[in-house]
């Protein structure tokens, strides 16, 4: 199948302007109780966080007398991928949150690797990823010691001829990590700094899209990631993001990841995030860079 | 790396030390003048109070009390978090939501209402955050945790 790579670029976004507009009517109904910004938005993975990495924030507004729910639409456009996320979050009193995304890989170029050297014929990965994550203890904004929470992502690849092809053991994996996020007000130039540390037990492969475990290391390795950002004001937020990645298979080199981002919430209803990622090798193509744009709609 | 770099080093140090030290001996009133004064606080917890009475999540809570005296106090608390020649004269904040069961619903609508009554009353974002900092340890105390 021919991919049509240089659509206009407002045609991929279509479906999150889309969204922009479903958004709108939702906003007659309240939001949730916590401060502008505070639930952070919404990761590739679907949980709460940044763009790449997973926060102990959790999503939507919900205060501990309320719950609330986010949509997100997002599309990461690097060199030879296009990695598009759809992703729906529920948090109730901002104790627990269950999340469920689909991310869908365009391979793009890879596709003519994949032909040639592996006789597959194949043009995208899916993977549908299920959430949840437990605020354990502690308050971003108001606890000296920050916030901290626990999670699970349980990831099912739809496709796995081609991870299996490459060499990953296993079509779906759990991740499980523990984060800790603060805010220290006044902190830089009297703007709110955000800090997030994050640990991740993971065997999967580019975030599980290559599947899970490989010839070169099969079991869970712990993962360091984290993300900083400062607020301008309550509605800009810009900042940067680490995720550190295993290297399970010997079919090709995984990189760890990183993303500069700047984050616009209007209100608690929309938030826009926009992002130059860094994806690094994946799957034998070399340096995938580019941009990554996120609508998210709280309600 | 040479010694005299280690020393130039060391001696800034020690400037910028001692420097912070005399800077804490004298009260640093930044933040009360960003306010805008007494007046200017005063003027910030006006429009918090009748953002307070309009807002469903927390005016419960407010009900039956007297409002001149609950300015006069916030304003008093404020102004001296801030660095003002002021004197917080009501009870000790612990004592004082100890019955009032706030929740987290709660503190927030209020610490929303407030950044919204300093925006609307032009007060800088550095200085709403240092506000809010100087708020902070009260947390325990208003939640009663």
């Amino acid at each position: 199948m021919i991919r049509f790579s240089n659509k206009p670029a407002a045609a991929r976004f279509a479906p999150l302007l889309a969204l922009g507009f479903l958004a709108t009517p939702l906003a007659m109904a309240d939001v949730g109780s916590r401060l502008w910004a505070t639930g952070g938005v919404t990761t590739i993975e679907g949980s709460a966080g940044g763009g790449l990495v997973p926060w102990a924030l959790l999503g939507s507004y919900a205060s501990d007398e309320e719950w609330g729910s986010t949509v997100a639409l997002s599309r990461a456009e690097v060199d030879d991928y296009t990695l598009s996320v759809a992703g729906a979050g529920w948090n109730w009193n901002n104790r627990i949150e269950i999340t469920v995304a689909r991310q869908t890989l365009d391979l793009d170029s890879l596709v003519f690797t994949l032909k040639n050297g592996f006789g597959l014929e194949q043009d995208e990965l899916n993977q549908d990823i299920f959430g949840v994550k437990v605020r354990l203890a502690g308050d971003a904004l108001y606890s000296p010691w920050g916030q901290w929470s626990a999670g699970v992502q349980h990831k099912r690849q739809r496709d796995f001829t081609v991870p299996q092809a490459i060499g990953a053991r296993d079509d779906s994996g759990t991740d499980v990590y523990f984060s800790g996020s603060k805010v220290f007000f006044a902190a830089v130039l009297g703007r709110n700094l955000l800090v997030n540390a994050t640990v991740r037990g993971t065997r999967a492969n580019q975030g599980g899209l290559l599947g899970f475990g490989g010839d070169l290391n099969n079991g869970y390795e712990f993962m360091a990631e984290a993300g900083a950002g400062v607020f301008i004001n309550r509605q800009w937020l810009i900042g940067a993001e680490y995720r550190q990645k295993p290297d399970n298979l010997s079919f090709a080199r995984e990189d760890d990841w990183w993303d500069v981002f700047v984050a616009w919430v209007p209100d608690r209803r929309l938030a826009v995030t926009a992002a130059f990622v860094n994806l690094g090798d994946i799957a034998t193509l070399k340096d995938q860079q580019g941009v990554y744009l996120s609508l998210q709609g709280s309600f | 790396m040479p010694k005299t770099y280690i020393s130039v080093l060391m001696i800034t140090a020690g400037l910028l030390l001692s420097g912070c030290q005399s800077l804490h001996k004298e009260p640093d009133n930044n933040l009360y003048l960003q306010l805008g004064e007494r007046t200017g606080i005063a003027s910030v917890v006006e429009d918090l109070l009748y953002l307070i009475v309009d807002d469903e999540r927390i005016n419960e809570q407010f009900k039956g009390m007297d409002v001149a005296q609950f300015h006069r106090n916030l304003t008093d608390q404020l102004c001296e978090l801030s660095g003002g020649p002021c004197e917080y004269s009501g009870r000790k904040m612990r004592e004082l939501h100890a019955a009032m069961g706030i929740t987290d619903t709660q503190f927030n609508a209020l610490a929303e209402n407030l950044i919204l009554a300093m925006e609307k009353n032009h007060v800088p974002t550095a200085a709403q955050n240092r506000l809010i900092k100087q708020l902070l340890p009260l947390y325990p105390d208003i939640r009663h945790l």
